[in-house]
């Protein structure tokens, strides 16, 4: 949802950034107000998933120029875990199996990092378990999630909804999105994305990842963006999504694309 | 023979062995007699290993030839409130030995249960046929010199019988426990299982000070047909201690054997499992979990022999180690020419948490069947990055989610136990020595 009056959430400026000294963001300028959706689209090895990543702190990407700030927070110097505590949270494209860690353990130690980092009650095994039940009848998840291990044998579809219950218990400020979509049936994507729908408000943002328009029918984004070789080279409307899926990307170089860009 | 060159450190033993074989607390049986004298025959026969015999290459043990601890000879008097914190509620029976000597005080076997348990000399006298026709018979003195010394000095023990279809409902728990510094203990084990018999044991090693001492102890175990028995192995002696162990267990057709060994203590420890499938559809699996930190060296020697058609056995061993600590593991499975349909599965996984531990790991299949499967696979790695970020992402700090994930890595083994007093136990050891702040 669109407010003029909305305060900036998330403001990156000019964010270069390198993986084993190879630079893959090339600057990054983008802006999220409280209460927006945004989508970033891009084909392949276009630089959003680092993007992401790079945003939660992933130790592997190193940031060499540039500003991303939280509410006006610096968060470049940063560990994961401090944004995360921040309100920052990636949904992961792949999430990680850890064997021998109960989902259950694992949920309520982040939630109550998280809780105690606000200064809020943390929560015993008994009242997680309620907490947490509700939180996953939303997601239609089954309730022997709890006493797997995290991710582990887990279907692409119920590891995606294990990143949305996270997300439902951490209730972050900005919820980056990477790839959700990818490996869901339908009914799965459905249920997902009514999940993001549903933690959507006018405090907080979701910046979603995605390579395909079909999520974007379910969680309608206010603005798309497009990134290409470490940039966002075009910021346009939800329309601009429908122009991908329709014309691919080559025509953003086009004369006559540029032509068709200008209208939307 | 005249080429043995003789440790002065066996020689010892050999005159010390020759003073005291006439103290014996064994009731005076020629064929008992006869088994001591026979291993000690051995112990002239045989040397001390050193890393230039392949079995023992990454275990070095000369620190402990130039500590010989004489034989534990007085027993503190201990009473249930010094040995509280190694009993488990949830297992009424038990057999305790204090430095080496059998404490009828401490033990404890409910009677109902139908399981025949107690020390070696008193079992050897009521049930002397089943007891002289497996004491010192599984486990071979002939070619392994600690066995040898451990027959040798074979005065009493714990002695287990399961009479046939006996279920024993609770576990026996088994505590070897040293108190003194500076002495040799030589714990043994004789575990029956008749036909039909069901039983649950937990046999382990506690010290009541941290101090040097030698753990020399053998287990032999005979399953008859469809027995099945569930093995819980702790050893945590103290971090200065020596640990030398050897544990034979025979398989017969359709018994089913399942153990889960772990290995805290000692400063350098030696486990070797040897495991026969001996008959027919006989079944194992053998799982170990080794924490290791500070300069402990642990080796676990398995050896699984599939001697029989259609036999099943699976294999899954973790070494944690931090420091400098060092980690052994040789596992050798063997599928005899016979042994056709053989399903062998067994995997090494080790985790390395600073850049001065190490892990030796060496699975090895030696197959002479055609008509079987096996699997087997080792890997030595350090925390998975990935996975380190994942857990960081969601608000954990660095070194808790290091403490997960390696809690993690063993917990997997643990989760195995299936005597939840043990396991809520050890899950608080292993908590405790996988954190760091």
């Amino acid at each position: 949802m669109i407010d003029p009056n909305s305060k900036v959430l998330l403001e990156v400026r000019d964010l270069h950034a390198t993986v084993d000294g190879t630079e893959i963001l090339k600057g990054v300028d983008f802006t999220v107000k409280s209460g927006e959706i945004h989508a970033i689209m891009g084909l392949n090895g276009s630089g959003k998933s680092t993007f992401a990543k790079v945003l939660a702190g992933h130790p592997a990407y190193e940031m060499t120029q540039g500003t991303v700030r939280l509410d006006g927070q610096d968060l470049s110097s940063l560990a994961p875990e401090e944004r995360a505590r921040a309100g920052v949270f990636l949904a992961f494209q792949y999430p990680i199996e850890i064997p021998g860690v109960a989902n259950d353990q694992f949920l309520r130690l982040a939630y109550n990092t998280v809780q105690a980092q606000h200064g809020k009650e943390e929560l015993d095994p008994l009242e997680f378990d309620d907490f947490v039940r509700e939180k996953m009848k939303q997601l239609e998840m089954k309730p022997d999630f709890l006493d797997r291990s995290v991710n582990e044998g887990f279907s692409g579809g119920e590891k995606k909804r294990n990143e949305i219950l996270q997300m439902a218990l951490l209730e972050p400020r900005l919820a980056i999105l990477d790839e959700t979509d990818s490996g869901l049936d339908i009914d799965a994507l459905k249920i997902v994305a009514n999940g993001v729908n549903r933690l959507a408000n006018k405090d907080n943002a979701i910046v979603l990842v995605t390579h395909y328009q079909r999520l974007l029918d379910y969680i309608v984004p206010d603005y798309v963006h497009v990134m290409e070789a470490g940039r966002i080279i075009k910021t346009s409307g939800k329309e601009l999504a429908l122009a991908l899926e329709t014309h691919g990307y080559d025509w953003l170089h086009s004369e006559a694309g540029r032509a068709l860009g200008t209208q939307l | 023979m005249s080429s043995v060159i003789k440790d002065d450190y066996l020689t010892q033993l050999i005159a010390s062995w020759k003073a005291e074989a006439a103290a014996s607390a064994m009731p005076a049986m020629s064929w008992l007699d006869q088994l001591r004298t026979s291993a000690a025959g051995r112990i002239e026969a045989l040397r001390l290993p050193t890393t230039r015999d392949e079995e023992w290459r990454f275990t070095d043990i000369t620190p402990l030839k130039s500590a010989l601890f004489p034989r534990a000879s007085v027993a503190s008097s201990l009473t249930g409130s010094d040995i509280a914190r190694y009993t488990l509620d949830d297992v009424p029976n038990r057999v305790v030995f204090v430095d080496g000597q059998f404490s009828a005080e401490l033990s404890s076997i409910e009677h109902d249960s139908g399981v025949i348990a107690g020390n070696l000399s008193s079992l050897a006298r009521e049930h002397t046929a089943t007891v002289a026709h497996h004491l010192g018979r599984l486990a071979d003195f002939q070619d392994d010199i600690f066995v040898a010394l451990n027959t040798a000095f074979l005065h009493d023990g714990v002695g287990i019988i399961i009479p046939a279809d006996v279920s024993a409902a609770a576990p026996i728990h088994v505590l070897f426990i040293t108190s003194q510094p500076e002495q040799t203990t030589y714990p043994r084990c004789l575990v029956i299982a008749e036909p039909g018999a069901r039983a649950t044991l937990v046999e382990e090693y506690v010290a009541l000070r941290d101090a040097a001492y030698l753990t020399n102890s053998v287990m032999e175990m005979h399953l008859a047909r469809s027995a099945q028995v569930q093995h819980m192995r702790v050893q945590r002696e103290s971090q200065q201690a020596f640990h030398i162990a050897n544990n034979t267990t025979v398989i017969a057709p359709d018994a089913c054997y399942r153990a889960v060994s772990l290995t805290l203590g000692a400063q350098i420890s030696r486990y070797s499992q040897n495991i026969v499938l001996a008959g027919e559809h006989a079944e194992c699996a053998i799982d170990g979990l080794t924490l290791i930190a500070g300069k402990q060296l642990a080796d676990t020697h398995t050896f699984i022999d599939h001697a029989k058609p259609h036999g099943r056995s699976q294999q899954l061993h973790k070494c944690i180690a931090d420091d400098s600590a060092r980690g052994v593991f040789s596992g050798k499975i063997m599928v005899r020419p016979h042994a056709q349909l053989t399903d062998s599965r067994q995997m090494s996984r080790n985790l390395l948490l600073s850049d001065k531990a190490r892990v030796d790991t060496k699975p090895q299949l030696e197959i002479f069947a055609d008509d079987v499967k096996c699997a087997h696979g080792a890997t030595i790695g350090q925390l998975d990055k990935e996975a380190l970020f994942y857990l960081r992402s969601r608000g954990l700090s660095d070194a808790a989610a290091r403490n997960l994930l390696t809690y993690a890595f063993g917990g997997e083994v643990i989760n195995r136990i299936p005597v939840a007093s043990l396991k809520q136990q050890l899950e608080k050891l292993v908590l405790v020595s996988t954190q760091v702040n």
